[in-house]
């Protein structure tokens, strides 16, 4: 696919009409945008609507778009707001609190490896330096990865998705998302915290060996 | 700081979003803690892993009509 960091050249060849580079940004969004406008309303059939009909908003308001935002931040406002007004009318005012709501105890670590009331490791995570790269790079450990995220609330997959998985800068999730720099962060920190989590289970059971 | 706010500071600490004060406070323990040391070495490891995740594909038909609207789009503009 051809490179999709500049935006400049991506926007005059979309207006251009170069199909290619529309396929390329609908490959690399669709599964994003179909699970954002799925957190606003009742079913996947109706995210699938929206998410056509903000494609069909983003080809109209093309010409319009100035470049103050990224491109792909601007395509995702144009999702978060196609799906929040298609959420109203079907009587949903506010997207679920499930998918949206912090909760407030969530530890990064299993509270029981910590000496109670002092706080300080009782039960220390390892160093990875000795895990060979092979391994950590193998199929297993990727779909290890995928498991866990898969496994997130909704909101945390998708931040951790956009900023590890697809390189997102902060505060183009924020703008994307429509969520708070600091909401941002702690969404990131549960997801990054629950992979590793994943990952040290996976890698210690492989080190322990049959 | 005791280990069990170390880990719940570290995403602010990658993120260059702590006061200079609790940056060094956390700097410091970590020079100290080989625990924490390996904790923060495992997050970084784990962020470097999933950049190499990949975009998963979408469903053909969307794709399909969306390439058509695109076309359509085009003839009309």
């Amino acid at each position: 696919m051809s490179d999709l960091s500049d935006d400049a050249q991506l926007v005059e060849r979309l207006r251009a009409g170069d199909e290619g580079t529309f396929a390329g940004i609908v490959d690399r969004y669709q599964a994003s945008m179909l699970r954002l406008a799925q957190m606003y309303v009742a079913s996947r059939a109706v995210a699938e609507e929206v998410v056509q009909e903000a494609w069909i908003g983003v080809l109209k308001g093309l010409d319009g778009f100035q470049g103050r935002s990224s491109l792909r931040t601007w395509i995702f406002r144009i999702v978060v707001n196609t799906a929040k007004t298609r959420g109203q009318r079907e009587g949903r005012s506010m997207p679920f609190s499930s998918a949206f709501a912090v909760a407030e105890d969530e530890p990064a670590v299993d509270p029981e490896r910590f000496v109670p009331g002092e706080g300080n490791w009782s039960a220390a995570p390892t160093s990875w330096e000795g895990v060979p790269e092979e391994r950590l790079l193998a199929r297993e450990t990727f779909a290890e990865i995928e498991r866990a995220i898969e496994g997130l609330p909704p909101l945390q997959a998708e931040v951790i998705r956009l900023r590890d998985v697809q390189g997102w800068t902060s505060l183009e999730v924020c703008n994307a998302l429509d969520i708070s720099e600091t909401n941002q962060r702690v969404l990131l920190h549960r997801a990054r915290s629950k992979v590793r989590g994943a990952l040290e289970r996976y890698l210690d059971e492989e080190r322990a060996g049959p | 700081m005791v280990c069990r706010e170390l880990v719940e500071l570290v995403t602010a600490y990658l993120e260059g979003a702590m006061a200079p004060e609790d940056r060094m406070r956390l700097e410091r323990h970590l020079h100290e803690c080989y625990g924490c040391a390996a904790y923060i070495e495992q997050i970084r490891t784990t962020i470097r892993l999933t950049g190499h995740l990949t975009a998963e594909n979408i469903p053909a038909e969307g794709r399909e009509e969306l390439l058509r609207a695109f076309r359509e789009w085009k003839s009309s503009g």
